[in-house]
């Protein structure tokens, strides 16, 4: 039976056929590859920061990241503890979050429940534009407009009076440096640069609210600002959370404007007033010259912290974003 | 049902208070926003006024003159974004969009799952550690600073933003045109590319114009990575290889083995340093960079609503 | 027991844009009568019944001419308090949107808009709304679990109790049963029966049987030729099912079209 198959079609047409669906078999193998490869770069990064810290894990411990630990930044006597730059990180991002979500929220409201349309597009333009602006632009304004204009005038009106309070006087210790160098003028441009970035990951959480809730509102009477507070919020509770956690993570990231308004230093005490580190910066400021291997390590190992602390932050984002989502969907 | 419960409260002033409370709190919403825009404004118009001050055709065309001199220009910055730009998109698109075709035509195995997770991942991890893993796998194995470890570590920024955003383009070509290829015989790679590409093609440039200006604000993957150059100049590195008779391969070499500049790296060294020239060379290369910037990404959203209006319809 | 008119529709008419949705209503709806609006999709019973407590004004661009009047006050008259209008003239949905919090809390929403905040009146009055809509004793152990937990039928008479429990003088209901199984339907089509003792309720349907079963008055509506709603008839339920005067009216009745 086999060999009396009438084959109708000429024989180049077979060979071309025979060799597309070859095709097939490569196009699915790269696809395969490509997508392997993303994931096995994000585990190769893990895993060549964390070899290549080696030396400082070995050497320092756990007493690297602690706050109890005696801190030290010293490349000429290789001893390093990082802790000051953790805290400009957690101090700053921390500020920066406590001044941009009562905004970033406020502006989400606008763009999704109030704006006109008219208006609409050209904010929500004017808000994407914000946080397309690259980091050094931010750091140079930062430098020459922001500090001496605003930060400087503020930090020592703070210091002035919430310097002498009890409990927050560490906190707000003067004196401010004349340049405005300090981490107050860190929190404050993180705070600029991460408010678009929650306002908009919020404006589409409330978007994404269905209008039958809106509607049940407001036909028991409650107000525009009742509907959004009482009945939307809480609906996007997780969403918006999620949002802030992100700007959080990207609070902690931030690099350039950060590292050019901080003043970088390993001293400065707590007070905000003062300049110091973040994580970020102090990566950006000493790597290239590092003087020893063991400085090269541990600046590495404080980049282990960063990716860790990005790393939980984002998965926590992603995930309230996604069971929102669900919830929205689920109704 | 009896109905004198709303007796015991004070109607007309409870609306009051309430309408209080709403015109306050709505109003305020507006104004926070006004007040987050003034510092886009602010920095925008300022940095228009300052670098256009101090912007010339020397400012395009000159290498850096010796620090404390006046003139001279960034081209070493304009041609070493250029060029590693260029490097991160060719490393950094194909990958993409082919870890984006996986993520449509497979999209609830566990490794798309992975992949998006990854994704997600990459996006979120600041570009300082992106730029120490770079430093590490490849500055330290060639054992000196290049355009090419710069570029790398640039594609490294792109590659989440294109896959994410091509995936979402995909995701909107209509399923029948896919498997009406795929019914006529048309095998699934031929079906990827002469029918989804091409209709996702406009969604997926936007998405790789949006992540090639990320990529060019980008400063701190580049510190440890490209470095900086003052000498950066491809047309004195081709005309050195003509006079030597080498190939347009070992020119090319060189072009991606040497340390190179960039404008946001140019923009950070010089924002620091004590000679007012140098300030406000910073000043110009910011306007050059914003506007580049701005105008990428206001282009490609335009374009994009402009594309989601016409799908939508 | 004497008929009062509740509330009355006077030339109503209701805009989107340059669209005319509804042409010129007019209508009574009767004290402690349900009212049913029928008529086939499409031809603004909805718009109608939003008219009503000015839900419209959410939509952009909407218009409304003529009068709503509600115990002889016009309800769109201006320096009218929207709020007013609508903690009187409370709304049911065609889908059942409980917010996701608590029963007791989603019960509790209305009053304390309005200022109630003593817990052992709040505790009344959630009482006193979930019985009213029937759905008391199957929810009095789990008050605290939310609302979105509940069957589609139990969340539509939880949205019942919610409206309920300001205390409105009428209610509206768009439809709704329209997204419930059969005797989820007839729970609360019995309900609505019940509920009239204490309110106004006017009831949009597309279902003429369900129309006939509830209402004592019906309204038919229909589009007229630029696609705007017009009343065609209304009168006793029983009369216009039985003894239709419009042509157009016992079309639709007898099912020949719509």
């Amino acid at each position: 039976m086999n060999t009396t198959i009438v084959t109708k079609r000429p024989r180049w047409q077979q060979q071309l056929r025979y060799k597309l669906q070859h095709g097939d078999r490569l196009w699915k193998l790269l696809l395969l590859l490509a997508s392997i490869s993303v994931v096995v770069l994000v585990l190769w990064i893990a895993w060549r920061l964390w070899d290549q810290s080696a030396l400082s894990r070995h050497q320092f411990g756990w007493a690297f990241i602690s706050p109890w630990a005696p801190s030290s930044w010293n490349p000429a006597l290789d001893k390093f503890q990082a802790w000051p730059s953790i805290y400009g990180s957690l101090i700053t991002s921390i500020i920066a979050l406590l001044l941009a979500v009562p905004f970033s929220v406020g502006i989400a409201i606008f763009l999704a429940e109030l704006a006109p349309p008219v208006l609409r597009a050209p904010l929500n333009y004017m808000v994407e534009m914000l946080a397309a602006v690259p980091s050094v632009v931010y750091g140079l304004w930062g430098i020459y407009v922001f500090l001496p204009l605003v930060v400087v005038p503020l930090g020592n009106a703070l210091a002035a009076t919430g310097g002498q309070l009890p409990l927050l006087g560490g906190l707000l210790k003067g004196p401010m440096p004349v340049s405005g160098l300090s981490r107050l003028g860190a929190a404050l441009i993180l705070t600029i640069m991460i408010t678009p970035t929650i306002a908009a990951v919020s404006r589409d959480v409330l978007l994404a609210i269905p209008r039958s809730q809106r509607e049940a509102s407001l036909a028991l009477g409650a107000t525009q600002w009742e509907t959004i507070w009482q009945v939307l919020i809480p609906y996007g509770l997780s969403g918006i959370l999620g949002a802030v956690i992100l700007g959080l993570g990207r609070a902690i990231g931030e690099t350039m404007a950060v590292t050019m308004v901080i003043g970088n230093t390993t001293g400065g005490g707590n007070s905000i007033l003062r300049p110091g580190y973040t994580m970020a910066s102090i990566i950006a400021n000493e790597f290239a010259e590092a003087v020893s291997d063991m400085h090269a390590s541990a600046l590495i190992e404080v980049g282990v912290v960063l990716f860790v602390v990005t790393l939980l932050l984002n998965a926590l984002a992603r995930w309230l974003v996604w069971s929102v989502n669900r919830k929205t969907m689920g109704s | 049902m009896q109905k004198d419960i709303f007796a015991q409260v004070d109607l007309p002033r409870v609306y009051r208070r309430r309408q209080l409370v709403n015109s306050v709190m709505l109003g305020l919403t507006g104004l926070f926003l006004v007040l987050a825009i003034i510092p886009l404004i602010w920095i925008t118009v300022y940095v228009i006024i300052k670098g256009g001050h101090y912007i010339n055709l020397d400012f395009f065309i000159h290498l850096p003159r010796p620090m404390g001199t006046s003139g001279g220009g960034v081209l070493q910055a304009i041609e070493g974004s250029f060029v590693m730009v260029i490097i991160a998109s060719v490393i950094a698109i194909p990958p993409a969009l082919l870890a984006a075709f996986y993520l449509v035509t497979a999209p609830n195995t566990p490794l798309a799952t992975a992949v998006r997770f990854s994704t997600d991942l990459l996006a979120g991890i600041p570009s300082i550690v992106i730029g120490l893993f770079i430093y590490a796998i490849v500055v330290v194995t060639q054992k000196h600073y290049s355009a090419l470890a710069g570029g790398i570590a640039l594609s490294t920024i792109m590659l989440p933003v294109i896959i994410r955003s091509a995936e979402e383009m995909l995701k909107l070509v209509p399923r029948e045109l896919r498997e009406g290829a795929l019914a006529l015989g048309s095998p699934e790679w031929k079906a990827a590319l002469r029918v989804m590409l091409p209709a996702a093609a406009e969604g997926i440039l936007t998405g790789i114009m949006l992540s090639i200006a990320r990529a060019t604000g980008e400063t701190a993957p580049l510190l440890f990575t490209a470095l900086g150059n003052d000498n950066y100049e491809i047309g004195n590195m081709i005309r050195q290889g003509v006079r030597h008779h080498q190939s347009v391969l070992a020119i090319l070499g060189q072009i991606l083995d040497q340390p190179a500049d960039a404008l946001p790296l140019t923009l950070w060294k010089y924002a620091q340093q004590p000679y007012p020239e140098r300030v406000q060379q910073a000043w110009a290369v910011a306007l050059v960079l914003l506007l580049f910037v701005l105008t990428l990404n206001i282009l490609a959203r335009f374009w994009l609503s402009h594309r989601r209006r016409q799908l939508g319809e | 027991m004497t008929l009062t008119v509740k509330m009355e529709t006077k030339e109503l008419s209701v805009f989107y844009k340059s669209f005319q949705a509804i042409h010129a209503v007019s209508m009574p709806m009767y004290e402690n009568k349900v009212t049913a609006i029928i008529g086939p999709s499409g031809c603004g019973k909805s718009t109608f019944l939003r008219a009503l407590n000015r839900m419209n004004d959410l939509v952009p661009g909407s218009r409304v001419t003529g009068e709503v009047i509600l115990d002889g006050g016009n309800i769109y008259d201006q320096g009218k308090d929207v709020v007013e209008v609508r903690r009187r003239v409370g709304m049911v949905f065609q889908r059942p949107n409980p917010f996701p919090m608590s029963i007791y809390d989603n019960v509790a929403f209305g009053p304390r808009l309005y200022g109630l905040r003593k817990k052992a009146l709040l505790d009344e009055l959630v009482e006193k709304s979930l019985r009213g809509a029937a759905l008391w004793d199957e929810v009095k152990d789990k008050l605290s679990q939310s609302g979105m937990a509940l069957s589609g039928g139990q969340q539509q008479r939880l949205c019942i109790a919610r409206a309920i429990a300001i205390q409105p003088e009428v209610i509206l209901m768009d439809e709704p049963a329209s997204a419930l199984d059969p005797v989820a339907t007839l729970r609360i089509e019995e309900l609505i029966g019940t509920m009239k003792q204490w309110f106004t309720i006017v009831i949009v349907t597309h279902n003429m049987q369900q129309a006939a079963r509830i209402s004592d008055y019906t309204a038919f509506l229909l589009m007229n030729e630029e696609r705007a709603g017009e009343l065609i008839e209304f009168s006793g339920t029983e009369a216009l099912f039985t003894r239709p005067k419009d042509k157009r009216t016992e079309d639709y009745i007898t099912g020949r079209f719509g």
